[in-house]
C-alpha cells in the first residue's frame, strides 16, 4: 500500500463518516455540522451523503445538545457530539460532570454513558481569549471521562473508532492548528488504542512531554536541540486521562531530566499533574529540576505578536530543555 | 384510550399508590431523625397525585426522568421499596449499591434514568433518551419530572426548543408546588404562569389540578395519546403543594404555617379517599386492609435494609469507568 497525502481534518471526517456507515447506533450532532459542513469544514459532506437523522444540526444550545447525547447513549446509541470549540463547552459542563462522569458510578453501575464528544481547543489563529483556551487539562482533572488529545494523522484518524467503542464518556481535543496539517497516512495502522503514550523522538539527554498542538512545537525544539548535540526524547501523551504515567517514568529514568510542554496554564494545570506524577515514581530518577513550558498566565489576546509571545514556542522549549542539560 | 377507567379495583389501586409513598416517607423521615438515613432528604408530601396519576398513562418500555425529590416517582414506577430503602441505608442491596442515595435513584430493569439534583439538569437527559428511543423505533416515551423552580434554568428552555423541533416523545410534568426551596412563584416569575413558556415553544400544555389523582390521570393520558400518534412533546403544569419542609435543614421561614394547613386539608390522598367514602366506593374495611398491607410492606423494607450489608470499600472505585455497556 502507497501512503496517502491527507489532511487532519480530512482524518476526523473519514473517521466519523467510517463510524456512521458501520454501525446504525452512531450519529454526530452539533452546532453547524451539517449545512454549513463544520465550522472547521471537518463534517462537509456528510449530511448530503448520510442524510438528517445521522448529522444532525442543533441550535445554539451546548446543554441540551450535550445531555441529548447522553440521554441517547444511555439509551442504546452511540452518539458523537461535537462542540465547536472548547471554551464553549462550559455552557455545557453540568452535563458532562455531573451526568456523563457521574452516573454510571451513581447509579451503582446500572447505566454506562457511551459518548464521544469532539471539541477544537487551543490558539494560534487568532482568535481571541473566547476561541482559544486549552481546557483538556481541566477534563482531564474528572473522574468517569477519558479525555484525548490526538496530535498525528493516524491518531485523528482512528482514535475515533477505539474511542466509540469504549463504554465510557470520552472527550478528543482537536487543536484547531492541526486542521489543516497535510502528511502522508501511515497506510499500515488500522486501528490505535486510547490508553498509552508514544515516543515520537528517540533521545537520551532529556525527555519532552507533550500533547496534541504542541507535538510538532517539541518535535521541532528537539530538531534544533540535536544540532547542539542533545539528543532529546519526545513523549507524546494522546491521553490525558488516563495517563500513561509508565511511559513517562521510563523516559526520565533513562534521561534523567524532564521538561514538560503545554498549552494550558501552568497553576493547578496537567502539567502540573505530570511533574508530580514524576515526583512521586521517579524523584531518585532526576538529575535536575523538572522543567516546564506553557502558556502565559493570560486570557489568549488577539493581537498576533502577543498571542504567539503568550504560547509555548520551539525556541522556548529549547531553551528549557538547555537550561538543564547545562552547556554541550 | 385517554379516559381513566375508574373501576372499583382502578380506584383502590390509585388510594394504595398514593398511601404506600406517604407511608414510605413517613418511615423515611423518622429514620432520619433516628439517624439512619443521612445526607439531603427531600420528601414528597403532599404531591403524590401527581407522580402516581401520570405514572398510570405510562407504558413499561417508555423511560422516567426524576428530580432529587424522587421517592414517589420511583414507588409510583414499581422500583421496589426494598431496593430504595436499602438505597437510603447506603446498602450494597440498594437500587444503586449505596452511591446514589435518596437524591439519585436509578433502576434500569424499570428505565428509570434517575434521580437528578441539578435543578434542570434532568432535561437535557430526557430529551436524549427520547431521541434514542425514536432512532431506535421503540414507541416509547420519556416523562421528565421537575419543579416549578426548574423553569429559570437555561436548561428547561434549551431542552423544550429541542424537544419540540425535533418533535420528540417526551412528556414535560412539572410539579408546581409554589416554592423552589424558599423562593415563591411570584418572587421568582416574571411570568408566574409556567405552561406558557411551553407554549412559547408550541409545546402543547395543560395546567392540572395537582391535588386531584384522577384529574392528574387523565391528562397525562390525554398527554401520552398525543405524544404516542407523533405530535411531539406535551407539557402537564401540576399545581401542588409540598406539605413538608424543602429538606431535613429547612425551619421554613418563607411560608406561613396557615397556608400549609389550608393545602394539607385539600390534600391528595385526604380528598379522593374522601370522596370515594362520600360515593360509597371505599369500604372501611378495604382502606383498613390498604394500610395494614402498606405497612407491612415498609416494615419490609426497613427489615431489609437494616439487614443489608455495606459495599466493600475495596468496590469504591468500581463503575468509576465501566468495563462494559451493561446488556
Amino acid at each position: 500500500m502507497t501512503p496517502v497525502r491527507i489532511t487532519y481534518r480530512e482524518c476526523c471526517r473519514q473517521a466519523i463518516r467510517e463510524a456512521i456507515l458501520t454501525d446504525p447506533r452512531v450519529f454526530l450532532m452539533g452546532e453547524d455540522v451539517g449545512r454549513y459542513g463544520g465550522c472547521y469544514a471537518v463534517t462537509k459532506g456528510l449530511l448530503e451523503e448520510l442524510g438528517e437523522d445521522r448529522i444532525r444540526d442543533t441550535p445554539l444550545s451546548e446543554s441540551a445538545f450535550v445531555g441529548a447525547g447522553i440521554g441517547a447513549a444511555m439509551a442504546g446509541m452511540r452518539p458523537i457530539v461535537e462542540i465547536m470549540t472548547c471554551n464553549f463547552s462550559l455552557l455545557a459542563l453540568d452535563q458532562i460532570l455531573n451526568n456523563a462522569a457521574t452516573i454510571p458510578h451513581m447509579s451503582g453501575g446500572q447505566f454506562a454513558v457511551p459518548l464521544v464528544i469532539r471539541m477544537a481547543t487551543g490558539a494560534g489563529r487568532q482568535l481571541a481569549a473566547q476561541h482559544s483556551h486549552s481546557l483538556e487539562g481541566w477534563y482531564a482533572h474528572i473522574p468517569g471521562i477519558k479525555v484525548l488529545a490526538p496530535a498525528t494523522l493516524e491518531d485523528a484518524r482512528h482514535m475515533l473508532k477505539a474511542a466509540l467503542a469504549d463504554p465510557n464518556p470520552v472527550l478528543i481535543f482537536e487543536h484547531m492548528v492541526l486542521y489543516n496539517m497535510e502528511g502522508e497516512l501511515d497506510p499500515t495502522i488500522e486501528a490505535v488504542d486510547i490508553a498509552s503514550a508514544k515516543v515520537r523522538r528517540r533521545g537520551q539527554d532529556i525527555t519532552l512531554v507533550t500533547y496534541g498542538g504542541s507535538l510538532f512545537k517539541t518535535l521541532d525544539a528537539a530538531a534544533a536541540l540535536a544540532q547542539d548535540g542533545i539528543e532529546a526524547e519526545v513523549i507524546d501523551l494522546r491521553s490525558l486521562r488516563p495517563l500513561d504515567v509508565a511511559t513517562v517514568v521510563a523516559s526520565v529514568a533513562k534521561t534523567r531530566r524532564v521538561v514538560i510542554v503545554d498549552e494550558g496554564w501552568k497553576s493547578g494545570s496537567i502539567s502540573a499533574e505530570i511533574g508530580m506524577r514524576i515526583v512521586e515514581e521517579a524523584f531518585f530518577e532526576l538529575d535536575a529540576p523538572i522543567g516546564r513550558v506553557c502558556s502565559a498566565e493570560v486570557p489568549m489576546p488577539y493581537a498576533a505578536h502577543l498571542e504567539q509571545a503568550a504560547l509555548p514556542q520551539p525556541a522556548t522549549i529549547a531553551a528549557a530543555a538547555r537550561s538543564l542539560v547545562g552547556p554541550a | 384510550m385517554t379516559k381513566v377507567h375508574l373501576d372499583h379495583a382502578h380506584n383502590l389501586h390509585l388510594l394504595k399508590e398514593m398511601i404506600r409513598i406517604r407511608r414510605f416517607e413517613e418511615k423515611c423521615f423518622e429514620l432520619y431523625q433516628a439517624q439512619k438515613i443521612r445526607g439531603f432528604l427531600h420528601l414528597y408530601d403532599g404531591e403524590e397525585a401527581v407522580s402516581v396519576g401520570i405514572m398510570q398513562a405510562l407504558a413499561p418500555q417508555d423511560a422516567v426522568v426524576a428530580t432529587y425529590r424522587e421517592h414517589g416517582q420511583a414507588i409510583a414506577r414499581g422500583i421496589p421499596m426494598t431496593a430504595l430503602m436499602a438505597e437510603m441505608y447506603g446498602r450494597r442491596e440498594g437500587c444503586c449499591r449505596g452511591r446514589g442515595g435518596s437524591m439519585h435513584i436509578f433502576d434500569r430493569e424499570r428505565r428509570f434514568y434517575g434521580g437528578n439534583a441539578i435543578v434542570g439538569g434532568g432535561l437535557p437527559l430526557a430529551v436524549g433518551v427520547a431521541l434514542g428511543d425514536r432512532m431506535q423505533e421503540r414507541g416509547s416515551l420519556t416523562a421528565c419530572f421537575f419543579g416549578e423552580g426548574a423553569v429559570d434554568e437555561g436548561e428547561f428552555h434549551e431542552s423544550l426548543n429541542l424537544a419540540n423541533l425535533w418533535r420528540l416523545p417526551v412528556l414535560f410534568a412539572c410539579e408546581n408546588n409554589l416554592y423552589a426551596m424558599g423562593m415563591r412563584l411570584e418572587r421568582a416569575e416574571a411570568e408566574p404562569d409556567i405552561h406558557k413558556k411551553a407554549e412559547c415553544y408550541r409545546i402543547p400544555s395543560e395546567v392540572v389540578d395537582g391535588m386531584d389523582v384522577v384529574a392528574v390521570e387523565a391528562a397525562a393520558r390525554r398527554a401520552v395519546d398525543s405524544i404516542r400518534a407523533g405530535n411531539g412533546p406535551y407539557f402537564l403544569e401540576c399545581r401542588t403543594y409540598r406539605f413538608r419542609a424543602h429538606s431535613m435543614f429547612d425551619a421554613q421561614l418563607y411560608r406561613p404555617k396557615d397556608e400549609i394547613e389550608e393545602w394539607k386539608r385539600k390534600g391528595p390522598i385526604v380528598r379522593f379517599q374522601g370522596w370515594l367514602s362520600e360515593n360509597a366506593l371505599l369500604h372501611a374495611d378495604e382502606l383498613e386492609r390498604i394500610e395494614v398491607e402498606v405497612a407491612a410492606e415498609v416494615d419490609a423494607a426497613v427489615a431489609f435494609a437494616e439487614s443489608g450489608t455495606p459495599e466493600p470499600v475495596e468496590e469504591l472505585e468500581r463503575f468509576v469507568l465501566m468495563d462494559a455497556v451493561p446488556a
